[in-house]
């Protein structure tokens, strides 16, 4: 029977530790945001709300599909450059003298070919990977390094500068007041949440993560899975790419996009998504976005140099993987 | 016999290079040493045999100092020692090669052996002096090589050699090999045994642990056979036949089998329709010519020595490693199957040999685990129909007395054996005709073993076609209706429940590569 007390025992602290691993970051959160009541000025205000809402939506939406993605163990490096290609492709099509003479229809595939070309890039990557067995990180660093240079070939390398209200009101358009682009983002986020949870697709997604061979064996289509994974994670960086340029009211392939890959990581990171695989949050990583964002304007707020925070934003990924692995040990 | 064995082990043992004595070893409480021994003459090439888990590579792995030892002394060269690494020990002059040759693929064939100890000049590498040295080093193995090419540029035996080199380079007086054949084809390997001859003429002695039975008697001087963690026989090689080895590696007397050590009833029912057969299957190096045949309501065993092809059959039926060559008919139709999905679909289970690594998903819970086969059944447009799917997991979990918390448990908090059940009713939940279990008791306590083979009958009685991979002889032989006995990949023998005796069974095995011709004439085999 002392064997059974043990074992309660380590379920007990592995629970304990699984409850400050998976909240670790909204107590974080929840932390700052006391803290910017009390101290910064003005902060409990709907247009500070929006202003950081507003900065996160980007990031939020490209990592839903990243959260995605690393829960197969695996990661997507290109979603910025995917971003730039969608920006690139939205204004070509409704400046076009088509988009011109067909406006509502312009704008109609002004969203559609760029989400769907920075999909089909993505099923890319997911085709790349699983056919040559190439190891994700080498596999999307292909089409991060690709994907940049396709959005300055079709565009000639030129700035596009644009005014497009119908187009535009993906990233300036507001609904009740709510930016739309939030109004996107949550609804990706509650989309995949409740995917992974109740779909074949999303047990399926965890399963390949969780362990591949035996997947395999059970019957899971591991591969196809994976493509579909970064299918979506290109689908994701494409939307987001869109409300990007719409924000600009430009779109300039060398910028959009730029460093996306890592924020949307380092967001999955502190959301407690683990990069083993198997396990997925992507409520995690929408609260692992507001806690970088918000600790930036913070620090911002109160005078701290953007440089600085950068560090602060190194330290907090630090330790949501250093909680991890304590984690993962227990 | 073995008595006599070790005496004849004594009287040779004039002054041994290595003496393991009584080497006890523990994990987390369990043995997986005990009182085991290892004597080694200089010069001498001592064949190292053992089933899976026998305790062979641990006891490599203390005497490299890899693991620490519980008790026992070691003495090497007539000095007690204790070695703290691997590294240690090769400067003591141990050195060891693995079946997975760690080297370094990249770099010149001449890094690879000097490396960690190159020769410098004026703080320089001194490579003219370095490759002249390794070139003449390869020349003793009748290696003639340009050493400054890229090791990977080399076949696995050429590799090999160098490792050997490397190994003899550092003044081994003992070269540990872990199976270095299996990855080397019929030519290489005796290239590989003429370098272990040579080793053998300059007093180094060789450890040669092979599951090739055939390969021992080859080149080695003496055998010692360990079993359960103990070592069971020492022999000198010409003296003891294949089937005494068998018998000793196995634990088994030739003519005793307790009966009904098992949770298998003896009742064999009538045999219904063909589920699957298998001819001439060819896959890789490890299966030559592989036949089976499975009916409805039968247990057919599957067994052979470690390395025999049994789990490589397994898979290939499966679709999880297609085959080279060969015919599958899975319920009467010819098939190819490219992936298990292919094979479940077409109503085939499969309970691999290792849990941890081809079985659960740790992460996941019970539920999730014992539906992961069937869960596209549970979907309607898309969303999986938990209702349907708690109940039957709940109904699975009651059937096959499943101990868990809950059924949302992660599965691997869960003990072996109730994993297995789990895995199990991942299998049964899907209503397969053909169920393939894969060493299905391997690693599970007593009871949770009786009550999984009690089980197996039980599906077999309704009608399911079992077949069961298993190197238990009791297993096979109280359980199985039908047994086909593998050996280096190949079919040998296929024997009625009446004919599967433990000495008909073995006697197949001890007909390791037996020329092709022979192995169809199976009647002949089982009363060998």
């Amino acid at each position: 029977m002392a064997d059974a007390s043990v074992v309660n025992e380590r379920r007990a602290t592995s629970a304990a530790l699984n409850f400050l691993r998976r909240y670790a970051a909204l107590t974080a959160l929840i932390v700052l945001l006391a803290f910017n009541f009390a101290v910064t000025p003005h902060f409990a205000s709907f247009q500070t709300l929006n202003v950081n809402l507003t900065q996160v939506a980007t990031i939020v939406i490209v990592s839903v599909g990243m959260t995605l993605v690393i829960a197969t163990g695996g990661i997507d490096l290109s979603v910025g450059s995917l971003m730039a290609i969608a920006g690139a492709l939205a204004p070509l099509i409704f400046l076009s003298p088509f988009g011109v003479a067909h406006p509502a229809l312009g704008d109609a595939l002004a969203f559609v070919v760029p989400v769907a070309a920075a999909g089909l890039l993505g099923g890319f990557n997911g085709w790349f990977i699983t056919r040559f067995k190439v190891q994700p990180i080498v596999g999307t660093l292909v089409m991060f390094i690709a994907g940049r240079g396709i959005g300055q070939v079709v565009t000639n390398g030129n700035l596009q500068v644009f005014h497009n209200p119908a187009f535009q009101f993906i990233g300036l358009g507001r609904v009740f007041g709510v930016p739309f682009q939030v109004i996107v983002m949550l609804v990706l986020v509650a989309l995949a949440a409740w995917a992974i949870r109740r779909t074949l697709f999303g047990r399926y997604i965890l399963a390949v993560g969780g362990n591949e061979r035996a997947a395999r064996l059970a019957g899971v289509p591991v591969n196809r899975v994976k493509r579909w994974v970064y299918a979506i994670s290109g689908l994701c960086a494409g939307i987001a790419g869109l409300v990007v340029v719409s924000i600009n009211s430009s779109s300039d392939a060398n910028l959009v996009g730029l460093g996306m890959e890592l924020d949307a990581i380092a967001a999955v990171a502190v959301g407690g998504t683990p990069f083993t695989g198997g396990q997925a949050s992507v409520v995690g990583s929408l609260i692992g976005a507001l806690l970088i964002q918000l600790l930036r304007y913070t620090l911002l707020a109160n005078g701290v140099p953007d440089a600085a925070a950068l560090v602060v934003k190194g330290a907090i990924i630090a330790g949501a993987v250093w909680s991890q692995q304590r984690g993962k040990r227990a | 016999m073995i008595g006599r064995a070790l005496e004849l082990a004594k009287m040779t043992s004039a002054k041994p290079l290595l003496v393991m004595r009584d080497i006890e070893k523990r994990f987390q409480g369990v043995h997986a040493l005990a009182k085991a021994s290892l004597e080694v003459e200089p010069g001498e090439i001592m064949a190292l045999v053992g089933q899976n888990g026998a305790g062979k590579s641990t006891l490599i792995k203390v005497l490299t100092g890899a693991h620490g030892r519980d008790g026992g002394s070691i003495d090497f060269d007539g000095k007690p020692v204790a070695f703290g690494s691997p590294q240690e020990a090769q400067r003591g002059g141990v050195s060891t090669i693995y079946q997975e040759i760690n080297l370094v693929p990249f770099r010149s064939v001449t890094e690879n052996i000097f490396l960690g100890r190159e020769h410098r000049r004026f703080g320089l590498l001194n490579w003219p002096r370095m490759n002249a040295e390794a070139a003449e080093l390869l020349r003793r193995f009748a290696v003639e090589i340009d050493v400054r090419r890229p090791l990977m540029e080399f076949s696995t035996a050429i590799q090999q050699m160098v490792a050997i080199a490397r190994a003899v380079s550092f003044k081994a007086q003992l070269v540990i090999m872990d199976e270095p054949t299996s990855s080397l084809d019929d030519r290489e390997v005796g290239v590989l045994f003429d370098v272990m001859r040579r080793l053998r003429a300059e007093g180094v002695a060789v450890i040669f642990v092979s599951h090739r039975l055939d390969e021992l008697y080859q080149v080695c001087d003496r055998v010692t056979v360990m079993r359960d963690g103990r070592t069971i026989m020492v022999s000198p090689m010409a003296e003891v036949d294949k089937l005494q080895l068998i018998s000793a590696m196995l634990g088994r007397d030739l003519e005793t089998v307790r009966s009904h050590a098992t949770g298998f009833s003896a009742a064999a029912g009538a045999a219904g329709e063909e589920v699957l057969s298998a001819e001439g299957l060819r896959i890789g190096r490890r299966v030559r010519d592989g036949r089976l045949e499975v009916r409805a309501g039968q247990i057919v065993g599957l067994t052979g020595l470690l390395g025999s092809g049994r789990t490589e059959t397994a898979r290939a039926i499966f679709g999880a490693d297609p085959p080279d060559a060969g015919s599958i008919r899975l319920m009467g139709k010819p098939v190819d199957p490219r992936e298990p999905a292919t094979a479940i679909a077409l109503g085939v289970g499969y309970c691999s040999e290792d849990r941890k690594a081809d079985g659960i998903v740790p992460d996941m819970s019970v539920r999730e685990n014992i539906t992961l086969a069937i869960l596209p059944r549970l979907v309607a447009m898309g969303v999986v129909d938990e209702t349907r799917q708690r109940a039957i997991v709940a109904k699975f979990m009651k059937r096959l007395a499943i101990k868990a918390s809950s059924s949302e448990q992660k599965i691997r908090e869960l003990s072996g054996g109730n994993q297995q059940k789990a895995l199990l009713a991942r299998w049964l939940c899907a209503d397969p005709r053909l169920l393939i279990l894969d060493e299905p008791t391997r690693g599970i306590d007593v009871g949770a073993k009786a009550e999984i083979q009690s089980l197996i009958r039980e599906l077999a009685n309704q009608g399911l076609g079992v077949l069961m991979i298993s190197s238990e002889l009791e297993e096979i032989v109280e359980g199985a209706d039908r047994v086909f006995v593998l050996s280096d990949g190949r079919t040998v023998a296929d024997l009625p429940h009446e004919q599967a005796t433990a000495a008909a069974i073995m006697a197949a095995m001890a007909h390791e590569g037996a020329p092709l011709e022979d192995a169809g004439t199976t009647g002949e085999n089982a009363n060998g």
